[in-house]
């Protein structure tokens, strides 16, 4: 095993555990804004977890769903907190 | 030079993966909304970075340069926007432990804004 | 469709964007692409319309280069320190919103401001007041008033620089001034 095998391990193994965190707040909650930011997290780790595995793969074959990933979590995040915060005075 | 490069790969890729671990931890521990705001986005931004160079000295190749450099910046324009969003949609909706403020500037105008929405109604 | 008539030359930052996008999407930099990419961006802005981004019409790119590692190096200092705090103090972790009133009244010092006291880990903008240019500030591990006042120097330093690489030239005055007192 080479040191760049060690670490893609070890980096897979911590994007994981940071994953599992952050389906656990989906899961607690409290509000609804506390989920979205988990998922938020959520997909930023999946798009780390995407380089990683482009790294190890040596291919850029998912970079334009990097992009794409960044985009779409920002426009639910958006979404959402408008939609909180508009339906508080209906 | 190659091994050389690869060791430094792999040290980006740890640290990146680490402050994925420090968002989903901030995400666990602190006590309220806008707190975990601070640990969840932002130090992403810092990952993507390392992440992406990563990616970059990896494949050894200048074309990607751009691409990347796009990646990121998209990061550095939304996830402010989005954060500022969520923050301000929580603080307006009460899911702000005030009891951990230790200072409140902002409470005053809100209520008066509110106030004269009331009258509008 | 008739949108208001901009200027080419307000479009053009945004224009050179698009056509950078498309170029790096593609990773193909070649002049038929990037023509190609022109026309997609003129047609784009010419039929979604926005309102168009006030640029001050100075730029410094040298302040904006020491600006950049500068910044670099406070999110790395900062995303340091809130791991930390995640790891250590957790749950009792304190914090304020404070108001801060900005020098500059344009548009764009305001909003480059919010982005970068956002994008910098332990500080976010909870809320604007356009017409008063005021950030409202939250941040995490603010214990006392001391703290406060630090966290709305930092705010106000990161406009000072912003000042400096794309204010208005009466705003940098206004700054110099400032800091001759």
């Amino acid at each position: 095993m080479t040191f760049l095998d060690g670490a893609l391990l070890i980096c897979s193994i911590l994007l994981a555990l940071a994953a599992f965190g952050a389906v656990i707040r989906m899961i607690k909650g409290p509000a609804l804004l506390d989920r979205v930011l988990a998922a938020d997290v959520l997909l930023v780790v999946l798009a780390s977890a995407l380089i990683a595995y482009m790294v190890a793969s040596r291919s850029t074959d998912h970079l334009a769903l990097v992009v794409a990933i960044t985009l779409i979590g920002f426009v639910g995040s958006v979404t959402v907190a408008r939609f909180v915060q508009d339906r508080r005075r209906p | 030079m190659n091994s050389f490069l690869d060791v430094v790969v792999g040290v980006l890729l740890v640290l990146g993966g680490l402050l994925s671990l420090a968002a989903a931890i901030g995400l666990l521990r602190f006590p309220d909304l806008l707190t975990r705001m601070h640990a969840a986005t932002k130090p992403q931004v810092l990952g993507s970075l390392l992440l992406l160079t990563a990616l970059g000295l990896a494949l050894r190749s200048w074309a990607l340069v751009p691409l990347l450099v796009v990646a990121w910046i998209f990061q550095l324009l939304t996830v402010p926007v989005s954060a500022h969003m969520v923050g301000r949609a929580g603080y307006r909706t009460k899911h702000v432990d005030k009891d951990r403020l230790t200072v409140d500037e902002l409470e005053d105008v809100v209520a008066r804004v509110e106030r004269a929405e009331d009258v509008d109604d | 469709m008739s949108a208001p008539r901009i200027s080419l030359r307000t479009e053009l930052p945004l224009l050179a964007w698009l056509v950078i996008v498309w170029g790096a999407l593609w990773q193909d930099f070649s002049p038929g692409n990037l023509v190609f990419g022109l026309l997609l961006a003129l047609l784009v802005t010419r039929f979604l319309y926005l309102p168009p981004v006030e640029l001050s019409g100075r730029f410094n790119v040298l302040h904006a280069v020491r600006f950049a590692f500068v910044f670099v190096w406070q999110v790395i200092v900062a995303s340091v320190k809130l791991l930390w705090l995640a790891v250590r103090t957790g749950p009792a972790v304190t914090s304020a919103v404070i108001a801060v009133p900005l020098r500059s009244h344009a548009d764009l010092i305001v909003t480059a401001t919010g982005h970068v006291v956002s994008l910098i880990p332990g500080s976010l903008i909870v809320d604007v007041d356009r017409a008063n240019a005021t950030l409202y500030v939250h941040g995490i591990d603010v214990p006392d008033a001391a703290a406060a006042e630090r966290l709305r120097r930092s705010v106000l330093a990161a406009e000072a620089e912003l000042i400096r690489v794309m204010g208005a030239a009466e705003d940098l005055r206004a700054l110099r001034v400032e800091e001759a007192q």
